[in-house]
């Protein structure tokens, strides 16, 4: 273990962190400005993988395995999350015939 | 024996909730035992007390409960009981029990019949607070109690506006005597650090005679008695009061509620002896008061009203002997005159009764022969109010007239006067109401019957106390033992040491000469009506008594009524309208209503945010989250 850690190490902690804070930032904005509800989806994919890799990244460079366990947790709810949200694009899909968020605009004073 | 004391207000209060709570279930039959029985339970009682005085005098004071005790202020629910309250316990019981069996019979057909004894129940049992309270606050509980239900006798038949009126006036008058009352109550607590009768009397011996607090307080204390026993200037309400059914006016505004302001004074004698200003101040007030109320009853019309203004006639004598310390004469007169002019009510209200709602004298007479009973009882009772002996009457009148001319000269000539009137319009009231010819509708003098025994009975035993009433205090030179002034001495004890008298009877004869003079007054005013009102047959309509400025002006009541309603309840209905004008409208209104639109006009600018667009929530989620964790940085 020690010299996988130790080789992984070579690699200074601030690239991963400017990498994942960019994979971030590319994951919300895709969210602010895209109109396809799949494309949202993926975007908030984007974040969390974001964050699964930096969460990884502080685990080996403070070897300290408990943020890859914590990984595995925030895979779980990924997962669950992921079902759930394209079951619901699903049954839009079915009432409205389009997958564009902007015509969901019914609930307003 | 304690156990008595305490049950005594206890019955009243009883018969007051019972029938209060359930006068839509109870059948009359019922009522009418509840209602008087337990007055006659009370008065049972009260006689118990009365034959074991004695047992009360080292510890006179029963404490029921600690009711407020809070740092210096101690004021317990405690009765004190002793020869003054054990009359008035006598008075309110037995006179009240007596009125209680008479409204059966009068208020018979009446639909509030319940609603009537509970509040008669009610009645009592305030008054019996009030005159068995140990300390000034009981009293005050007992004073605005009977005031309250002065408020619902008096405007007892509800439906007629007119009586509500009445019944208005009575408590917002007496409402204004009780600032008085209370304002003397806090002086009393400031000086003495105690409310109670005993703390209090005893630490006023200190005091100098003529201390400037104790006369504060003493005419504050007067004030809520001016209020309370209709003296000047605030009687105007007693004649308005006759608008209640009868037995009220009997019970409330003859006996009772009325000498309430009496019993107050000779309670608190030791603060008043020490307040020489004060005494001259009731004496001139009683004195006024007697005299202006006299002369109005002679030009009246309304049977009722003119034994209203006979009453306040004879509060005034009262007050008057109690301004120059003859407390226990004016006692024996409050007794006295609770028989007779109870009486009086409750002969009125039978011939009320009998005429079907007449109130007017100018349409009875000749009532002699179609209504015996009342017709001799009412005699017996005009007689008493009179001062002809034996009855009591003479006796009572006789030792505030012998008391007052020990003092002074010029109040006894007054004091003449005003026994002079009394004897005229009683008995003008008398031969119109009783002799000469019927002058009502014929359908009217068809239906003259006398009333039941129900009302007659009562009507009776109150005649046999008029006329026996007396004899509990026959003076000395009659070789008499004196008993009311020698069975209230202890009471009055401490305040005679300060009263100064300026004449003293030397010998027997002139005593006699003294007890003839208004005697012989009274006679002559006796046979002036009779000349005037039988045998003259001087009926005054409206045209007679208009025509003269004076005779007008008594029969107008010297507009005080008027003068009144100028000066002090127009403006008070001027000040109430621009408040609502105002204030109210323009201000309160638009304050509470315009939050209510503050809310709306808010509600409605803030709706837009809901959009719907996700989008925008999308957005505002992110962005509220970046400001929390910028806000967390920027903080900690």
């Amino acid at each position: 273990m020690q010299t996988i850690t130790q080789n992984l190490q070579i690699i200074p902690l601030n690239y991963y962190l400017y990498f994942c804070s960019a994979l971030f930032s590319i994951g919300v904005i895709g969210v602010l400005i895209k109109r396809n509800a799949l494309v949202i989806l993926m975007s908030i994919e984007l974040m969390i993988n974001s964050i699964n890799l930096l969460l990884a990244a502080f685990s080996a460079y403070n070897n300290d395995p408990a943020g890859q366990i914590f990984v595995f947790f925030i895979m779980v709810v990924a997962a669950a999350e992921v079902a759930i949200g394209l079951a619901i694009i699903v049954v839009i899909f079915r009432t409205t015939n389009s997958l564009d968020i902007d015509v969901l605009n019914k609930l307003k004073w | 024996m304690n156990l008595i004391v305490t049950l005594i207000p206890l019955f009243p209060l009883l018969g007051f909730l019972i029938l209060g709570l359930g006068f839509r279930h109870i059948p009359k039959k019922l009522t009418s035992f509840i209602g008087p029985g337990t007055i006659l339970i009370s008065f049972i009682l009260s006689l118990i007390v009365l034959i074991n005085i004695h047992q009360f005098t080292s510890s006179p004071v029963h404490q029921l409960f600690t009711w407020i005790s809070f740092g210096n202020l101690n004021i317990p629910f405690a009765f004190l009981i002793d020869p003054l309250s054990c009359l008035m316990l006598l008075i309110v019981t037995g006179v009240g029990f007596i009125i209680h069996v008479y409204s059966i019979g009068y208020m018979h057909e009446d639909q509030g019949y319940n609603r009537f004894f509970s509040y008669m129940n009610l009645f009592v049992f305030s008054m019996l607070l009030l005159v068995m309270g140990a300390n000034y606050v009981i009293m005050f509980i007992g004073w605005e109690g009977v005031g309250l239900c002065s408020y619902l006798l008096i405007g007892f038949w509800f439906r007629n506006q007119e009586f509500n009126n009445a019944a208005k006036k009575a408590f917002i008058m007496n409402r204004i005597g009780d600032l008085g009352f209370l304002l003397g109550m806090f002086l009393l607590f400031i000086t003495f650090n105690s409310l109670n009768y005993n703390d209090i009397f005893i630490q006023a011996k200190n005091h100098p005679v003529g201390s400037g607090v104790i006369i504060a307080i003493t005419l504050l204390l007067f004030v809520g008695a001016v209020g309370k026993s209709a003296q000047i200037p605030l009687y105007t309400w007693l004649p308005d009061a006759m608008a209640g059914p009868t037995p009220v006016s009997a019970l409330i505004h003859a006996a009772t509620m009325v000498t309430a302001g009496v019993y107050m004074v000779a309670r608190s004698n030791i603060l008043y002896v020490l307040a020489p200003p004060t005494m001259l101040i009731i004496g001139i007030t009683g004195m006024a008061t007697l005299l202006l109320a006299g002369i109005i009853a002679v030009y009246q019309n309304d049977i009722k009203k003119i034994l209203a203004y006979s009453t306040i006639s004879q509060l005034g004598y009262m007050f008057v002997a109690l301004s120059f310390g003859a407390f226990s004469a004016a006692m024996f007169h409050l007794t006295t005159h609770a028989f007779f002019k109870a009486l009086l009510f409750l002969a009125a209200g039978s011939i009320i009764h009998a005429l079907g709602g007449e109130q007017d004298i100018r349409k009875m007479g000749g009532l002699k022969h179609s209504m015996p009973k009342t017709f001799w009882t009412f005699l017996i009772a005009t007689l008493a109010i009179s001062g002809i002996p034996p009855l009591s009457g003479f006796f009572s009148k006789d030792d505030i007239l012998t008391n007052i001319l020990t003092h002074s000269v010029t109040f006894w000539v007054f004091a003449m006067l005003g026994v002079m009137l009394t004897a005229f319009y009683m008995f003008r009231l008398f031969f119109l109401a009783f002799w000469g010819k019927f002058r009502g509708t014929v359908e009217k003098h068809d239906n003259l019957h006398e009333s039941s025994s129900m009302m007659t009975i009562p009507l009776i035993i109150l005649a046999v106390l008029s006329a026996m009433g007396g004899f509990i205090n026959i003076p000395l030179i009659f070789n008499g033992t004196e008993r009311l002034n020698s069975f209230l001495s202890p009471v009055f004890a401490d305040s005679s040491s300060f009263i100064h008298r300026n004449y003293r009877f030397t010998d027997a004869y002139n005593e006699v000469l003294i007890m003839a003079v208004p005697l012989v007054f009274s006679a002559i005013m006796i046979i002036l009506a009779l000349q005037r009102f039988y045998i003259d047959n001087k009926i005054m309509n409206d045209k007679i008594v208009t025509g003269n400025f004076f005779s007008n002006l008594i029969y107008r009541r010297f507009y005080i009524d008027e003068i009144y309603d100028f000066l002090f309840v127009r403006p008070f209905l001027w000040l109430s309208k621009i408040f609502y004008n105002v204030v109210e409208l323009k201000f309160i209104d638009r304050g509470v209503n315009g939050i209510g639109t503050l809310v709306v006009r808010m509600g409605n600018t803030i709706r837009y945010i809901q959009t719907g667009h996700v989008g925008f929530y999308l957005f505002i989620m992110v962005f509220g989250i970046i400001a929390i964790l910028l806000l967390n940085i920027l903080i900690f």
